[in-house]
């Protein structure tokens, strides 16, 4: 485990290098979608500088050009990449909004590099409040907002303090870069997000093939084994969520420290069975770069069809019930 | 002194480290926390006991041996042995200690107040210290590194401004037990790993004579308390002297002021560290 910062801001290391797209020629620009639907993604396990935008930002955009030169559709940057985690009053100072020229020149990566980004910022809304928010970008449009809507005020989190919560999860076509010959569904969870398992549901409920997860993850708990606490927990709910919803999960943690408290990177790919399919050990910077099989979202539903028989007219029922309920006192 | 025994067989294992993993942790987070605020190298005040010695060990297997300096500051009444393990530890780990004799200034000072009693001259031989270690880091344009472990900060067992201040302590997470864990892991001279721990400000002054408990126990109901949050009752239900465990609360709670910023008046609407709110690492 490297804990190191890259001094020069550019992710150097590769992992998932045995993976054949990597090993490839790079493709030129506008490869001819894949026919059978599958896709290369790149996870980038960063180390954002605290409140730095415009280094960070310099950051995404070399990696950007590296994993759509690994042939990525998609790359994927932990939680607030674009700003650090701890920033606390710095919130507003390091806030963006969607039309500020930061997300522009993001815009105009995924435009110019062929590949969809999504990156973690604190993100501005017209009324002035300010979300934990990634975009997901692509062909030089904003494709998706996910605001994180769980945010985490107990231990070492205080983000209630510091900024409003979403109010919705909404699963949305992501061109994947336009790599792919099938529509890929997809949805967003920040971090805390994950742990209610609700989101995830009304995710898969939506339909979903590939649920995309930015982290900032503190390493804590037990100081026995290299699983510490935490990752133990993302360990059982990135399998457990990729193989009740049948779905491909894109774990990004990130790496590095903030006052003291080391982010245990971990980044991974599990797939539609809940096998961990690519991973990163350690916290050290680099892209974990993997191709996503749209045959395995197949056989995995073939296999297991618990989303065709998913009850949603007895989820239906029973909720309605616990409102009227509810709403009776 | 207290005699209880381990009352929890499954409770060594609580405070059981993985070694390897922290020992990796520790070193990134050392080189991280020197190296974004611009500095190459750290100092650090040996002592000869266990705690200095790991945070030693710790930092010349992150930053190598010629980013670490290691100061020895002696007063006449130490124990001539912890030099002999100071010196030796800096041995193992490839590296020399600066020795720097603290007596002429403690003594200039007591000469003028020959009545102050022990407490005051270990706090003030602790002061001084730390302000060697500051001018020093100045010199040596290296970091001040802490060495208080999480048993000693808990229990408020250490000098305010003195052995407390650094600018970075890697272990202060770590109870006492967890530290001798690490340190065999790193290999220090087996003399630093079987001696009684002691502040050394006077000779045969131990550690757990003053405290009145032994750090096996001390550590487990620390843990108790602080990690788990059992209340109390509990802790005593599990078996421990309840003498002991209100002894226990009873210094972390008229410890919490050494942990702690100085107070400040509140007169504005936006107070340092009140709503004034930054992390440290604000713009590094």
């Amino acid at each position: 485990m490297v804990l190191e910062r890259s001094r020069t801001g550019v992710i150097a290391g590769v992992d998932g290098a045995a993976d054949a797209a990597v090993d490839a020629p790079a493709p030129k620009a506008e490869p001819a979608p894949d026919p059978a639907g599958s896709v290369t993604v790149a996870l980038a396990q960063f180390y954002p500088r605290l409140g730095d935008v415009a280094t960070n930002l310099a950051a995404h955009l070399t990696t950007v050009a590296g994993a759509a030169a690994a042939g990525a559709g998609l790359v994927v940057f932990p939680e607030l990449s674009i700003t650090g985690y701890f920033l606390k009053d710095q919130v507003p100072e390091v806030a963006l909004t969607v039309d500020s020229p930061e997300v522009g020149a993001l815009r105009a990566a995924s435009r110019e590099g062929g590949i969809d980004i999504v990156a973690g910022l604190i993100l501005e809304s017209d009324q002035h409040r300010f979300y934990n928010a990634s975009l997901y970008l692509s062909a030089g449009e904003i494709t998706h907002v996910h605001r994180k809507v769980y945010l985490p005020t107990y231990g070492l989190f205080d983000e209630q303090r510091y900024v409003a919560a979403g109010d919705r999860f909404r699963a949305f076509d992501a061109p994947l870069g336009g790599r792919t010959g099938h529509t890929w569904r997809a949805g967003i969870l920040i971090c805390e997000d994950l742990w209610h398992p609700s989101a995830a549901a009304l995710l898969a409920r939506q339909g979903v093939d590939l649920v995309i997860c930015p982290s900032a993850s503190p390493g804590r708990g037990q100081l026995q084994g290299e699983a510490v606490g935490t990752a133990s927990s993302y360990d059982v709910m990135t399998r457990t969520y990729a193989q009740l919803f049948t779905t491909y999960v894109l774990y990004c943690n990130r790496s590095g420290f903030e006052d003291g408290v080391g982010f245990w990177g971990g980044s991974r790919v599990v797939d539609p069975v809940g096998a961990v399919v690519a991973e990163v050990r350690g916290a050290h910077e680099t892209l974990l770069v993997h191709r996503l099989e749209r045959s395995a979202i197949r056989r995995a539903r073939i296999a297991y069809p618990l989303l065709r028989d998913e009850r949603n007219d007895v989820n239906d029922a029973e909720t309605d019930r616990l409102r009227r309920r509810h709403a009776r006192g | 002194m207290s005699t209880t025994p381990r009352p929890i067989a499954s409770d060594a294992d609580t405070l059981a480290v993985d070694a390897p993993f922290v020992i990796e942790l520790l070193r990134g987070f050392i080189a991280d926390g020197v190296r974004k605020v611009g500095f190459e190298r750290v100092i650090v005040g040996l002592s000869g006991g266990v705690d200095s010695a790991l945070v030693t060990a710790l930092a010349v297997s992150s930053l190598g041996t010629g980013n670490v300096v290691a100061v020895f500051m002696p007063y006449r009444s130490s124990d001539p042995q912890s030099q002999v393990d100071a010196l030796a530890v800096c041995d193992s780990v490839g590296i020399n200690a600066k020795i720097i004799d603290i007596t002429p200034q403690v003594d200039a000072y007591f000469e003028r107040f020959p009545d102050a009693d022990r407490t005051r001259r270990g706090n003030k031989m602790a002061r001084e210290r730390m302000s060697i270690l500051y001018d020093h880091s100045m010199a040596e344009r290296a970091l001040v590194l802490g060495t208080s472990n999480k048993t000693e900060l808990l229990l408020g067992y250490g000098t305010l401004f003195g052995d407390m201040a650094s600018a970075l302590n890697p272990i202060g997470d770590l109870y006492k037990t967890q530290v001798y864990s690490l340190a065999r892991a790193v290999g220090l001279p087996e003399r630093v790993l079987t001696k009684a721990p002691s502040a050394d400000l006077w000779a045969g002054q131990s550690d757990e004579d003053e405290l009145g408990m032994r750090y096996a126990v001390v550590d487990q109901v620390l843990h108790l308390l602080v990690d788990e949050r059992r209340t109390r009752a509990e802790v005593i239900a599990l078996g421990f002297d309840p003498t002991d465990v209100d002894s226990i609360v009873t210094r972390v709670r008229g410890s919490q002021y050494k942990r702690r910023p100085p107070v400040i008046a509140k007169l504005s609407n936006r107070t340092i560290d009140r709503e004034f709110r930054y992390p440290r690492d604000w713009g590094r």
